[in-house]
């Protein structure tokens, strides 16, 4: 399969990537590791007609300290956050989960920023970082603005990033336990997305696949806030979502692995904790 | 548009459509047909080469995004005649059945030692979590990268 004809341009800086997108507009998309956006286009489900190439920007690849936060560049692949010291002992929550998406082939290519910026509620990391309650940094003509992770999925495959903007670094704050976290997923193969999936910090639950967006499962985070055990909070996983009857599994199967998920999830947290 | 790419230590500079798939360059342009078209969905791993010293899946980087870079196929891998450890442990070790997979699991093997060069076997089965063998013949892949792994050390 061969996505249909595009016309290639590789940014040497973030500056010329968001003058290349200003210039072509909603012709264009930019490409971080491609590993979401060129199956896309070799189905020909997208066919962007210019491609900006952002794998150039090793400026944007970064794992740091910055006190109460940890800054990740949108840049960074996930080999290198599964391998960042710094995250494994601050958050260690995202360190394994990017151990967790696909295979080691697609973890040497995909970027955090692009597996966000491409908002598929499928994909691990929105769920992650919405139960880290992150916040995102976007670049544009005019300057740089911060997202909270809350606001920024708004549908499926859309996000609140206006066509000439860039996401250029996700802000994950230090968890108050960084050992209170959990990530469950279950699919078919190894390397398949998640057919449901879940991350726990905090008290804070993110649900993978069980909607339109990547969400946060409410109901469970007010239970526990109201002093619920893991059980009982985690028997609200499936209230508010709206999972997709398909190909995989049907809807009521995918809230029954919600709940089962949600209860490991809590449990475990609880007992790193 | 014009790429330039260093494959197996050769600098191969052509004319392709900004369209091209890696894995067709490989195969067409630049006549080196180990590496196989698979699934073509980045779920097989039939097509993975080094890119830069790490695996990826050809079929899903553009030969445009490889360009100013280092691709090892696994026609790059012998050196002086030798073949490389994981080559001659795959053959020790009967590590293939029809070869389809093979020189995808070899180079993912590589990639998979130079990380880590001493895995355990646990360790080898999920670094090879990429790669699908359609005969099956997972055990003498696992055998083979384990002894590759032996002999490195």
């Amino acid at each position: 399969m061969i996505p249909s004809s595009f016309t290639y341009k590789r940014a040497g800086s973030a500056e010329e990537a968001l003058g290349l997108a200003a210039e072509h507009g909603d012709d264009a998309k930019f490409l971080a590791g491609g590993h979401s956006l060129l199956p896309l286009m070799k189905l020909r489900l997208a066919a962007p007609e210019v491609i900006i190439d952002l794998g150039g920007l090793r400026d944007l690849s970064y794992v740091t300290d910055q006190g109460s936060y940890v800054a990740i560049g949108a840049l960074t692949r996930h080999h290198d956050v599964e391998h960042s010291e710094l995250l494994g002992r601050e958050v260690p929550l995202l360190a394994h989960a990017a151990g967790q998406v696909g295979d080691p082939q697609i973890r040497h290519r995909g970027t955090i920023g692009g597996s966000i910026a491409h908002a598929d509620p499928a994909s691990d990391l929105p769920a992650v970082l919405l139960a880290l309650d992150a916040t995102l940094v976007a670049r544009g003509a005019d300057g740089a603005r911060e997202i909270g992770i809350g606001e920024f999925f708004q549908g499926l495959f859309e996000t609140a990033l206006e066509p000439d903007e860039l996401l250029t670094e996700i802000r994950v704050p230090k968890p108050a336990s960084a050992a209170a976290w959990s990530f469950q997923k279950f699919t078919q193969r190894a390397i398949d997305w998640a057919i449901v999936g879940c991350a726990v910090q905090d008290g804070r639950v993110g649900l993978v696949n069980m909607g339109g967006t990547p969400l946060r499962a409410a109901a469970v985070e007010a239970a526990l806030a109201g002093g619920a055990s893991p059980a009982d909070a985690a028997a609200h996983a499936a209230e508010g979502t709206s999972a997709a009857d398909d190909i995989r599994a049907t809807r009521a199967y995918r809230e029954h692995l919600a709940r089962v998920l949600v209860a490991r999830a809590l449990t475990e947290a609880n007992s790193r904790s | 548009m014009k790429v330039d790419l260093t494959v197996n230590g050769k600098d191969i500079t052509a004319d392709v459509e900004d369209r091209m798939l890696l894995v067709h360059f490989l195969r067409d342009v630049a006549d080196l047909t180990a590496t196989n078209v698979g699934c073509d969905t980045t779920s097989c791993g039939a097509c993975t080469v080094l890119l830069d010293g790490e695996s990826v899946k050809s079929c899903t980087v553009l030969a445009a995004q490889a360009s100013g870079h280092q691709v090892t196929t696994a026609e790059g891998l012998a050196a002086n005649g030798e073949m490389h450890p994981v080559q001659r442990a795959f053959h020790q070790e009967h590590g293939l059945q029809c070869g389809f997979c093979t020189p995808g699991m070899v180079m993912a093997i590589v990639s998979l030692l130079k990380e880590n060069p001493h895995p355990t076997e646990e360790q080898v089965r999920q670094g090879l979590e990429g790669n699908l063998c359609r005969c099956t013949g997972y055990h003498n892949i696992v055998r083979a990268a384990l002894a590759a792994a032996e002999v490195s050390s």
